[in-house]
């Protein structure tokens, strides 16, 4: 090959962009892309580049109108992206940005002829390189041709192929799909059973139907290097990272530490020249991320697998060391050398460099197992997590204790232990072994647990394949926690507990202190975190980048910014019930402030998102967003206080008292806080700040407890004469039943102060409840459980802006499903297409009067229930929801822009907003909720009052029909044409799904049932095939024809609670074995009939317009006006006017 | 803070300018003086460490968890190690890798190297970042008594210290008895078909890897000293010479200047790493000058002006060659420049077959992306056509 690699043609003149996002949020392809994918869209656009943008996930921060210059929100086909293309005539394609999504439908272009036939050039990574690094074979191939070693491995079609392979190598082996996300459908199997089932998953899920059987490198360290290539063949290593969990372990799932800490300066060097090698060769114009295993006994090593795009592990990078891989990597996709991009950081280098990091950084992930208590908590070489927290530090052990801060957790330090860990006498038990030998959620826990009780580094090391050097730091930590525990508090023990990223909460268990009398003492004592810069170059060169984490060190370097400020408190780490969304809301607030001309001031804890990019805001803090470090981060901020406490005296003339009311003169000096945009993260910050003295912008803590508080609220409710579903909220077995029985079965069951519907259920029986209110008294012992009647009607959700005294609803939505299932998990649509005028006029106006009357300041968020002709109010959110992005972007309105000017104290009449309601669009609006069940063996997929989605997509269309056709597809929801339908429904379900089955019918679905369900289809003298749900009783039953393939989709209702055990569990195999297979399983009536309706209503996309086309929609002219025009309507004058939109003036 | 950060300190470096640090002694527990440098590379202290280059420095790592992987054999950039003193933020005390054959706290005691650590080491970074390279003194304190006085004996001392380029520095750490004794490490070599030729290596206090890097291309090394006579270089019968890096201030260096003339006169192909790089500067009748704090670290892009193209390379310098002093009449030019600073990293010659380097190619720690520097120059050994053509010829990555 020319050593110069194949692209060192010319770039091509590129005026205009396409870029593909990576859709919904689902496990393996998160927040990172939209991080990912603004920074390249800016970058661009800096470069005279016009970006036209496609994705379907409104929940991103990248499908805002600012960030390109036509934003898409369609679905991700090849025939929707033809007619983008069509209308939109873009130079170049840039797939690299949305993850394996956006690579996949670019080869899919490609090879349906669509960049030919428009003259649309690949930009970035060459098509080629595209099929070399993805396609197993090819990979390999590549890589023995330049001599870096592959592990032995065979590409396979069938499972006999696997197993002959398997046994010519002997187990374990690994599996891996090729063409999947984040693993998805890969494991390792140790027997020939275990592979059998792993390689059938597997080729499920591949799309290509092919899997790589290769090379158990189990226990080698997993090594990982970020590249970046530019198109004169300059070549940089930006990062490298070492994952403390060992191969075997999806990099995904491992806590991971840049840089490398146990690999020797050869080994760094011998690594890093063969990732340069590989991305030589596969003459990627841009960034890529090469994954290696080393042998922790010899220099030998192996590739494992090359992502030649952006991913979660570039992002983590560009956070890690504050280079800005996707920046770069765009301006280089459109012909920038690395050493024409000037250097963002320093300001005056170059971005040909390499970071080097006087930190360490630590990646922790966050499972979703504390909401799916039953799902399979070990881990493998499929990721299960749904986010992951970042911290950084001067040292492995302070790192790694941030970042366990960062999990929010239910406050779990690494003190936390499980019970079954340790006997009567404390020793360890074999379950705590078991932990530690089986990668699982805990498993650092564990290991903590395990050093406690004097078990050697050598034997946990030999266990866990955890190099010892990273044992031996926990073990340090666990040093200390000795110390603490026995040894009188000092202010060098508190130094030393502190540098190791011991919480005052830590140190208080430990020493017997409240946590807020460690940190009088600590203050006393003078002990306050500095703060240093994140710089990528070891302080080498003055920076200027405003990116800061906490230590405790010497020199302090972020002196508190001057003028007006407010901090924005971000939202942690993705889980289920708090996702991307609200990273969403708190970047829009920070621009918001800035433009306002008051400093944003960010914090959060999460390195996948927009909020934690230094550009976001005017200062990030990259911190735990727990109550002591958003408390020193502010007071960080405070100008230094006149007066004896700021004369730090030295300890012995300090007391404790002395130096908290120094503290409350700081605290009023400090930053205001803005808790409304960070979900329930940010909201659960607002009590303790208030009552260290600092102030909460818009909505005060009296007023958020009284919308949180059941009591209170009822009380308010009562007071402003709104309706609420009866119930009541109760701490006892004897007032559960008392008051379900006071509002008649079904009720609806939960725990107060709970995020996403934790542990939210419809109970239907006295027995039900006792068994509920047993568990869940447990679950939360400080709120009670609480009780209200279930209303099974029409739910309808509100996003508001209150200043106090006027009330802005930017628009009502109303869900498909019916109430019962949570709001995260049910479609929704705007505007409320089925409700009448006095209904709407009922809902804004209840709305004004909550907003007014629970004294909101800023944004909150209502859910109502329509129940035979009366709306109730079901709750109140005094913060910004999961819905603000999805209805910004389906009214054009700036909501959160609007909420945070309200905050800073300018009124909704002052911002020229005069009615309550804003006009609805000519448009219809559909979210659809996006599962990652396929990733969670042995968690029930069925809708219910708990959240389970991991994101959603939105459909956006000029009718309901078309809409909805957009979000279903984009959801993965729609039925292909004529396939066949597998139904199996709830005896109490029949009557009502008789409709629907005769829908699907007439369309020419071919229907199969199970006994009950294939009786009422004979019965309405349908063709039916029964299938039998008795698994043991001869073949094909309801399992086999998911399996193979025979329908291509499933209705299955959920069984009541009261249900047979042998009913419940028939049910759970069938909607298990239809996520295994990849079809749609319809769970809710509601949604099966709206699916039902679109097929036959043969709807079909309508337009394929920007965003803002559909806002603005002129009938009379098809194309929409011109962008100038609709941009009028945005606040670029500061003023935004309602009804004063352009199809209103035209 | 400071009260906090004094209670578990038993040793103090104290700065020229009065800056000082209180932390914990590691290594051999001695006084020692010098300049205070900073590295900012991530991995490979021990090469630091034994980088005969930084003799008469103490060298601060930007790293904040350093000797986690142990001293290691191959390791060794020279027989011993040469720092005055090694500052960092946290020293790992159970190092863990195979090769490991000791903790980094033992190798430096073994050799009389004291460490001090736990101080807040970007601060210092930063100081020196801010005010220039400066001279310290790193000695013990006693909290028993008070700690100003102590601290202002060894501010004193830093200021009483000898400077760097009163000391000829090279004298001691030229080698080549040791630099024929080093130990094996892998090092990529494109072709290693050159046998019989030899290559005299002027040690200045040479590293280790750049007699592996020529040694793995089929050459016989032939290690001379830093004052070996014109007389001693023929008589070595050397195909070519490289003079290497090395301590201290090149003006020191005008013997070796004359030697490098001489050698150019007489068309002997020469290849200049370093301190030999400006030495290589001095016999074209240029100056050398002093960074302000110099360059250390693995991290550095240098601009290749013949062929365009950025090299990420290894760096160890305080001195640079004055990118004004290179007269054309010389028939040198400067081929490469520093893409953060733009000072000279390369000077090549017009007509005759000389060329040198200010980075270090063979790396050790840092990138081995510069190997191709030794395949070229042996190529001009080979075949010494002189001249910028030949040199853009081959100014790709060996492994192409």
């Amino acid at each position: 090959m020319d050593s110069r690699g194949p692209t060192s043609k010319k770039p091509v003149d590129v005026r205009k962009v396409l870029v593909i996002g990576s859709g919904p949020i689902v496990i393996g392809q998160a927040a990172e892309f939209d991080y990912a994918g603004t920074q390249a869209c800016t970058s661009l656009r800096e470069e005279g580049v016009s970006v036209v943008l496609i994705n379907s996930n409104p929940a991103t921060i990248m499908t805002d109108v600012e960030i390109a210059d036509a934003v898409y929100i369609e679905p991700p086909t090849v025939p929707v992206i033809e007619r983008i293309i069509r209308r939109e005539r873009p130079d170049g394609l840039l797939p690299t940005l949305g993850g394996q999504t956006g690579l996949n439908l670019a080869v899919e272009l490609a090879e349906a002829g669509v960049l030919d036939r428009h003259g649309v050039e690949l930009l970035g990574t060459p098509l080629d390189s595209i099929r070399k690094a993805e396609d197993r074979e090819l990979f390999k191939e590549l890589l023995i041709g330049i001599g870096e070693p592959v592990p032995e491995s065979e590409v396979v079609s069938a499972v006999d192929d696997a197993v002959a392979f398997a046994e010519r190598l002997s187990y374990p082996v690994v599996v891996r799909p090729a063409f999947t996300l984040g693993g998805t459908g890969g494991g390792i199997g140790r027997t020939e059973h275990e592979l059998r089932t792993i390689v059938a998953g597997g080729l499920a899920a591949s799309p290509i139907h092919q899997v790589l059987v290769e090379r158990s490198l189990i226990g080698w360290k997993e090594i990982e290097y970020e590249v970046m290539r530019d198109g004169a063949d300059n070549c940089i290593t930006i990062c490298n990272m070492e994952n403390l969990d060992p191969m075997g372990v999806h990099t995904g799932d491992s806590i991971v530490v840049a840089p490398s800490q146990t690999l020797s300066d050869f080994e760094y060097q011998m690594l890093r020249t063969a990732a340069i090698k590989i991305i030589r060769s596969l003459g990627i114009r841009g960034g890529c991320n090469v994954q290696f295993a080393l042998d922790p006994h010899s220099f030998a090593y192996f590739v494992i697998e090359v992502n030649p795009r952006v991913s979660r592990s570039s992002a983590l990078a560009s956070k890690a060391t504050g280079y800005p891989i996707a920046r770069v990597a765009a301006k280089i996709a459109i012909g920038r050398r690395l050493d024409e991009i000037p250097n963002a950081v320093t300001g005056k280098t170059t971005a040909a460099f390499e970071p080097a990091l006087d930190y360490v950084v630590m990646k922790v992930p966050r499972w979703p197992f504390d909401k799916f208590a039953t799902g399979d908590r070990t881990i493998n070489t499929q990721m299960k997590s749904t986010g992951e927290v970042m911290a950084i530090g001067r040292s492995i052990e302070a790192a790694l204790q941030k970042a366990v801060r960062s999990l929010e957790n239910g406050g779990r330090s690494l003190l936390w232990e499980e019970r079954s860990w340790s006997d009567e006498h404390g020793r360890p038990t074999e379950q705590l072994f078991e932990q530690i030998r089986q990668p699982n959620d805990l498993r650092l826990w564990a290991l903590a647990a395990a050093l406690r009780r004097d078990v050697s580094v050598e034997q946990l090391a030999e266990m866990s394949g955890f190099d010892p050097f990273f044992l031996h730091k926990i073990r340090h930590i666990v040093a200390v926690e000795r110390e603490l525990l026995h040894e009188p508090l000092t202010p060098a023990l508190m130094f030393r507990a502190k540098r190791m990223g011991f919480s005052d909460s830590q140190i208080g268990t430990l020493a017997d202190l409240l946590p807020e009398q460690v940190r009088a003492l600590r203050i006393a004592w003078n002990i306050r975190p500095v703060y240093k810069m994140v710089d990528t170059c070891a302080a080498e060169f003055a920076a200027v980048s405003p990116y800061f984490y906490s230590t405790y060190e010497e020199e302090n370097e972020a002196a508190p910014l001057e003028g007006e400020r407010a901090l924005v408190i971000g939202s942690g780490p993705i889980r289920i019930g708090q996702g991307i969304e609200f990273d969403y809301c708190s970047v829009r607030s920070a621009t918001a402030q800035r433009a306002a001309g008051v400093a944003s001031i960010m914090v959060n804890s999460n390195p996948e998102t927009v909020s934690t990019d230094f550009d976001a805001s005017t200062r990030l803090y990259f911190e735990p967003l727990d109550e002591e470090s958003v408390r020193d981060l502010l007071e960080n901020e405070a100008p230094p206080v006149e007066g004896p406490a700021a004369s730090s005296a030295g300890p012995a003339a300090a007391s404790p008292r002395a130096a908290l009311d120094g503290d409350d003169d700081r605290a009023s000096a400090a930053p205001p806080v803005i808790v409304q945009f960070g979900g329930q993260t940010a909201i659960n910050l607002a009590e303790p700040l208030r009552n260290a003295g600092f102030r909460i912008l818009g909505t005060s803590v009296e007023s958020i407890d009284l919308a949180e508080d059941r009591r209170r609220f009822e009380e308010a409710l009562q007071r402003l004469d709104i309706p609420q579903p009866p119930g009541g909220s109760v701490r006892t077995v004897e007032e559960a039943l008392n008051t379900a029985e006071r509002v008649g079965y079904p009720v609806l069951v939960r725990p107060s102060y709970v995020l996403g519907g934790r542990a939210m259920e419809i109970v239907h029986s006295p027995t039900d409840l006792i068994r509920y209110v047993t568990a869940a008294t447990q679950l939360s012992t400080r709120h009670p459980v609480l009780i209200d009647k279930y209303l099974e009607g029409r739910e309808l959700e509100v996003d508001a802006i209150c200043d106090g005294e006027h009330v802005l609803i930017p628009g009502v939505m109303e869900h498909v499903e019916r109430a019962g299932v949570h709001s995260g998990d049910s479609m929704a649509v705007y505007p409320a297409v089925e409700l009448t005028h006095r209904e709407l006029e009922t809902v804004v106006d209840y709305t004004t009067r909550l907003g007014v009357g629970l004294g909101i300041v800023g944004i909150f968020n209502v859910q109502y229930v329509l129940f035979e002709g009366t709306i109730f109010v079901l709750e109140v959110n005094p913060r910004a929801s999961r819905t603000v992005p999805f209805l910004s972007k389906a009214t054009g309105v700036p909501i959160v822009t609007i909420a945070t000017r309200v905050m800073l104290g300018e009124s909704l009449r002052s911002q020229g907003i005069t009615d309550a309601l804003w006009p609805a669009q000519k448009l219809v609006a559909v979210k659809a909720p996006v599962f990652s069940m396929a990733k969670l063996p042995a968690v029930d997929t069925y809708l219910g009052p708990e959240m389970k989605s991991t994101g959603e997509v939105m459909g956006i269309d000029l009718t309901y029909q078309g809409a909805m056709v957009k979000a279903l597809t984009s959801a993965g929801l729609m039925l292909p044409p004529k396939g066949a339908l597998l139904i199996s429904v709830a005896d109490r379900d029949k009557a009502e799904a008789i409709p629907i089955i005769r829908s699907f019918a007439r369309s020419g679905h071919p229907l199969y049932a199970t006994e009950g369900t294939a009786g009422v289809i004979s019965a309405l003298g349908l063709p039916v095939v029964m299938t039998t749900k008795k698994l043991d009783e001869g073949h094909p039953n309801v399992l086999d024809v998911i399996m193979d393939g025979s329908v291509t989709g499933v209705i299955n209702t959920l069984e009541g609670v009261s249900a047979r055990r042998d009913q419940l569990r028939d049910g759970f195999e069938i909607r298990r074995a239809a996520t295994e297979r990849r079809i749609p399983c319809y769970t809710s009536l509601d949604t099966a009939r709206v699916v039902a309706m679109c097929i036959e209503s043969g709807a079909s996309p309508n337009e394929v317009l920007p965003v803002e086309a559909y806002w603005s929609f002129d009938p009379q002219s098809r194309l929409g006006p011109a962008r100038a025009n609709h941009r009028a309507s945005e606040p670029i004058d500061g003023r935004v006017r309602p009804g004063t939109h352009v199809s209103d003036r035209a | 803070m400071s009260e906090a950060l004094l209670v578990d300190a038993d040793v103090c470096l104290a700065l020229e300018d009065g800056r000082v640090f209180f932390g914990r002694s590691f290594g051999a527990p001695m006084p020692a003086e010098g300049e205070v440098v900073f590295n900012t590379s991530m991995a490979g202290y021990q090469e630091i460490a034994t980088d005969p280059s930084y003799h008469g420095q103490m060298v601060v790592l930007t790293h904040p968890q350093i000797g986690n992987y142990g001293a290691q054999r191959i390791a060794r950039e020279s027989r011993r190690p040469w720092i005055a003193a090694l500052i960092v933020r946290d020293l790992a005390e159970e190092p863990s890798h195979w090769q490991s054959t000791g903790s980094l706290h033992a190798f430096l005691l073994d050799a009389g190297v004291p460490g001090i650590q736990g101080i807040d080491t970007r601060a210092l970074t930063r100081h020196l970042r801010d005010h220039g390279t400066m001279r310290a003194a790193l000695g013990p304190i006693d909290r028993a008594r008070p700690i100003e006085p102590q601290a202002a004996d060894l501010v004193e001392r830093a200021r009483s210290a000898t400077p760097l380029s009163d000391k000829n520095l090279v004298a001691q750490a030229s080698d080549p008895a040791g630099a024929a004794d080093r130990t094996d490490r892998p090092v990529e070599a494109a072709s290693a078909d050159r046998a019989g030729l030899r290559i005299a290596v002027v040690d200045c206090g040479v590293k280790h890897n750049i007699v592996r890097s020529l040694a793995a291309r089929g050459v016989e090394v032939y290690p001379l000293s830093w004052d070996a006579t014109v007389e001693a270089v023929l008589a070595a019968g050397a195909a070519g010479v490289v003079v290497s890096n090395g301590p201290g201030d090149p003006e020191r260096m005008a013997g070796a200047a004359a030697l490098t003339r001489e050698l150019m006169r007489r068309t002997v192909p020469l290849l200049g790493i370093c301190l030999g790089h400006q030495v290589l500067g001095l016999a074209a009748g240029g100056s050398t000058s002093r960074l302000k704090f110099g360059h250390h670290g693995g991290n550095h892009p240098v601009r290749d002006l013949l062929t365009d193209r950025i090299h990420i390379t290894s760096q160890n310098h305080e001195f640079q060659v004055d990118a004004a002093s290179i007269r054309e009449g010389s028939g040198f030019f400067v081929s490469m420049v520093n893409l953060n600073d733009g000072s000279v990293e390369g000077l090549a010659h017009r007509e005759l077959p000389a060329f040198s380097v200010q980075y270090h190619p063979e790396g050790c720690p840092g990138p081995q992306d510069n190997q191709y520097i030794f395949e070229r120059f042996l190529d001009m050994v080979a075949r010494p056509v002189p001249g910028a053509d030949a040199l853009s010829r081959d100014m790709v990555p060996a492994d192409g």
